[in-house]
């Protein structure tokens, strides 16, 4: 038992800071990435995709993903790997995610020979950004119940409904998107799945705000828009088995574990460690130990599950069921975190001001952004089902919505 | 990355968990529970053959030669089957602090028959109500006799020998006696958990010897108390885990309202948070189970990650299995709460849960792990 690289892993990665080492600046200390979410300015969208054209030259853009599509066809622990190197590099943020990580599986496994070779090439060169259109108003974590339709019109599909959450859709190229296109038949059965042009007439998008202030997200519309049917992916009504696939691969592409970037554990006990509780330093109390050991345990434990899930990529196994709780634990304990670290700030606490707080307002911010990590991705309760029944086999729960057609289903 | 046991490391699991099945099952341990038998003597020995007890010592001692993944992986069986015996303070407790010691007289004398399951051995560090092993110390060793009295000693009325937690000129030091020589007198208490005795043990001047030197006593007990604390987690994660399956099998077979109960989300969502307690706390005893096999400088912080997880765990899927099983769960003759109590017997050995995050934090302070 190691934390070591094996010799093949070890090959890899000098191979892969060989190469970094000539085409990028190492971070300066405490410099962060910026997630393709906080910045989407025109300059930083030219740079991602020269970044990622330039490693798609050179065989580093998709590593996982097969030759014949552009990737290095390599293994799901060389792209760990990969990341890692990356992540110390003064890089531009990647915005090519859901293209990457979902859209791309996704076409890989179920799109036309002709539909793969149009839309993966500019995929992993970063020539197009892609974008995810799958939550609804009434559709969030009962997807299946999406209602934005598609009814077909000689040889296109006429669409409209609302898209909500989506990430990047004023940017992007091209948007994957489930629709109903049979009410008439049971909710799982009368869906479609669609590549859409985001450029097309009667395709809008609209920011919403957050309660963080930012507006990281957005609301799409399709008045009458028009999709053709050789955008369509898998056959009509196989729409909700080609959305599984797609996230199955979300779930894969977010299980890290960290607690995000911004501020973290050793900055609460820096600040534990300089604000005073009954005058002394609120570390030394009992109380703030006991707290910040918890996180402290749950940090580590889910940074051990990861390492524990890379072992068996490393060994060419599946990972265990482990991985399925890192969302869970980690964006209820980075709400615990965040409310301390406010409530040790005192009456400052309450402000949002970047000079008077403690790490420029990070807690505050990081406060707000928590409840969207318990809800975005699954929420704490549809994890905590997907580990009952997935994982630990538990019986699902007896449904009224599964064996009628979708337009008897009440809506409430 | 290769954070996880070898394949043979699984394999001797393996064999462990199949001898246990066959030699201690819950009936078998209730029976010890339920009789005046301090420990499942018949286990003991066939742990023995099996070469558990010398598993991280070196043949030369009559060891088994394997190391301490290996003791790992045996203690979270023995905790999966809750057995009766006192590998605890035997394995984790006295053999560590006789290697930790490493006074070549002593081991040449004791390590053999600790390693063949013939000596016993245990730790006593408990004067009185409240936390223990500080300044608080009132066992005294002076001129080679130690005297004073130590409560809720594990296995205390049964074994042969025991390491100490006394002071000897004001310093807190690890001190060796024979149980079975002069100046002893000891007997069984009420044990919350039956199937793990305990013992008052009283010292006259009985005839001790100080492990190690004088100044390093208390430096000497905080590492063996780290090492066993690691390996202690392992027997409650395997507890832990064990609660869990008994919790869902339970669920599937109970039904209510013309269903399992396992399909109610209520249920689901304790079974969920049951499993992710067992996930973060095997994946910290790995950590600790890496540390000490490499004997690494992490390892105290490692000994209070396993720990703390693993004491949790235990007690929070011991509790909430019990409640998946309704009224039944609160009978005598239903397992729960053979787990139970020994979650909460385990959770206050070598320190509660609230005493190891203090120290994680206090070491936190002057360590460099991120």
């Amino acid at each position: 038992m190691d934390f070591d690289d094996t010799p093949d892993e070890a090959a890899f990665r000098a191979e892969a800071v060989s190469w970094l080492e000539k085409n990028a600046e190492l971070k300066k200390p405490g410099e962060k990435t910026a997630g393709g979410l906080e910045r989407d300015d025109p300059d930083t969208i030219a740079a991602a995709k020269a970044w990622q054209a330039r490693k798609a030259d050179a065989g580093w853009a998709c590593i996982t993903w097969p030759k014949e599509y552009g990737g290095r066809g390599g293994t799901s622990i060389q792209n760990v790997i990969w990341g890692q190197e990356e992540g110390r590099y003064a890089v531009p943020p990647n915005m090519f995610m859901i293209g990457l990580g979902m859209a791309g599986p996704t076409l890989m496994a179920h799109a036309t020979p002709e539909q793969q070779k149009r839309w993966l090439p500019k995929m992993i060169r970063g020539e197009e950004i892609w974008c995810q259109l799958f939550s609804e108003p009434a559709a969030g974590s009962d997807l299946a119940n999406l209602r934005t339709s598609a009814v077909r019109d000689g040889d296109d599909w006429i669409v409209n409904g609302q898209k909500i959450w989506t990430s990047g859709a004023h940017y992007c190229d091209w948007g994957i998107v489930v629709t109903r296109t049979d009410p008439a038949v049971r909710k799982h059965a009368g869906l479609t799945y669609f590549v859409v042009d985001m450029k097309s007439p009667g395709v809008a998008c609209r920011p919403i705000k957050q309660i963080s202030g930012g507006a990281n997200f957005n609301e799409v519309f399709f008045n009458d828009a028009r999709i053709p049917d050789t955008q369509r992916i898998s056959e009509v009504g196989n729409g909700w088995a080609v959305a599984i696939t797609t996230l199955m691969n979300e779930r894969s592409s977010i299980g890290g574990g960290g607690v995000g970037g911004g501020v973290g554990f050793r900055d609460l006990l820096d600040l534990a460690s300089s604000v005073e509780l009954d005058g002394r330093p609120a570390i030394e109390d009992g109380a703030i130990q006991e707290k910040m050991a918890d996180y402290y345990v749950r940090q580590k434990g889910l940074q051990f599950t990861s390492n524990r899930a890379l072992t068996a990529l490393s060994r060419g196994e599946t990972p265990g069921p482990g991985g399925s709780i890192g969302k869970l634990v980690a964006a209820k304990m980075r709400q615990e975190m965040a409310a301390l670290a406010m409530e040790l700030q005192g009456e400052v606490g309450g402000l949002l001001d970047t000079q008077l707080t403690a790490d420029e307002a990070g807690w505050q911010q990081a406060y707000l952004w928590a409840p969207g990590m318990r809800i975005a991705g699954g929420t704490d309760e549809i994890m905590r089902n997907i580990i009952a029944e997935r994982v630990l086999r538990l019986p699902p729960e007896p449904r009224i919505d599964k064996e009628v057609a979708f337009r008897e289903i009440p809506t409430g | 990355m290769n954070f996880d046991f070898s394949e043979e490391q699984k394999l001797l699991q393996k064999a462990s968990r199949d001898f246990l099945e066959a030699n201690c099952t819950l009936a078998r341990v209730r029976e010890i529970f339920e009789s005046d038998l301090p420990y499942d003597e018949a286990l003991w020995k066939g742990a023995a053959e099996m070469g558990w007890q010398g598993a991280a010592l070196p043949e030369s001692v009559g060891g088994a030669g394997f190391g301490y993944l290996e003791l790992a992986l045996v203690a979270e069986e023995v905790g999966r089957a809750i057995a009766a015996i006192p590998f605890a303070p035997s394995v984790y407790l006295a053999t560590e602090a006789l290697l930790l010691a490493d006074d070549a007289a002593i081991n040449a004398r004791y390590l053999p028959g600790l390693a063949s399951g013939d000596c016993i051995g245990t730790f006593a560090l408990a004067e009185r109500v409240g936390q223990s092993g500080g300044s608080n110390v009132e066992t005294a060793l002076s001129r080679g006799k130690l005297t004073g009295r130590k409560v809720a000693v594990p296995y205390g009325d049964v074994a042969d020998i025991a390491v100490v937690v006394a002071k000897q000129q004001g310093k807190v030091v690890p001190v060796l006696v024979e149980l079975t020589g002069a100046g002893i007198k000891r007997h069984a208490v009420e044990s919350f958990d039956p199937a793990v005795s305990q013992a008052t043990i009283e010292f006259e001047a009985a005839p001790a010897k100080r492990l190690g030197k004088l100044a390093e006593g208390q430096g000497l007990i905080e590492d063996v108390r780290d090492r066993a604390a690691i390996l202690l987690a392992f027997e409650q994660l395997g507890s832990a885990q064990r609660c869990l399956d008994i919790g869902i099998e339970f669920a599937r077979q109970r039904y209510a309202f013309g269903r399992p109960i396992a399909s109610f989300q209520a249920i689901k969502h304790k079974l969920a948070d049951m499993f992710t307690a067992v996930e973060l706390a095997r994946s910290n005893c790995y950590y600790g189970a890496w540390a000490l096999s490499t004997n690494s400088e992490e390892l105290p912080v490692a000994a209070c990650l396993a720990r703390i997880s693993a004491s949790e765990a235990f007690q929070f899927c011991a509790e909430e299995n019990l409640q998946i099983h309704g009224g039944v769960g609160f009978t005598w003759e239903y397992d729960c709460h053979l787990f139970l109590r020994r979650a909460m017997l385990q959770g206050s050995m070598l320190g509660t849960a609230r005493d190891w995050k203090r120290a994680l934090i206090r070491r936190l302070a002057t360590s460099s792990v991120e």
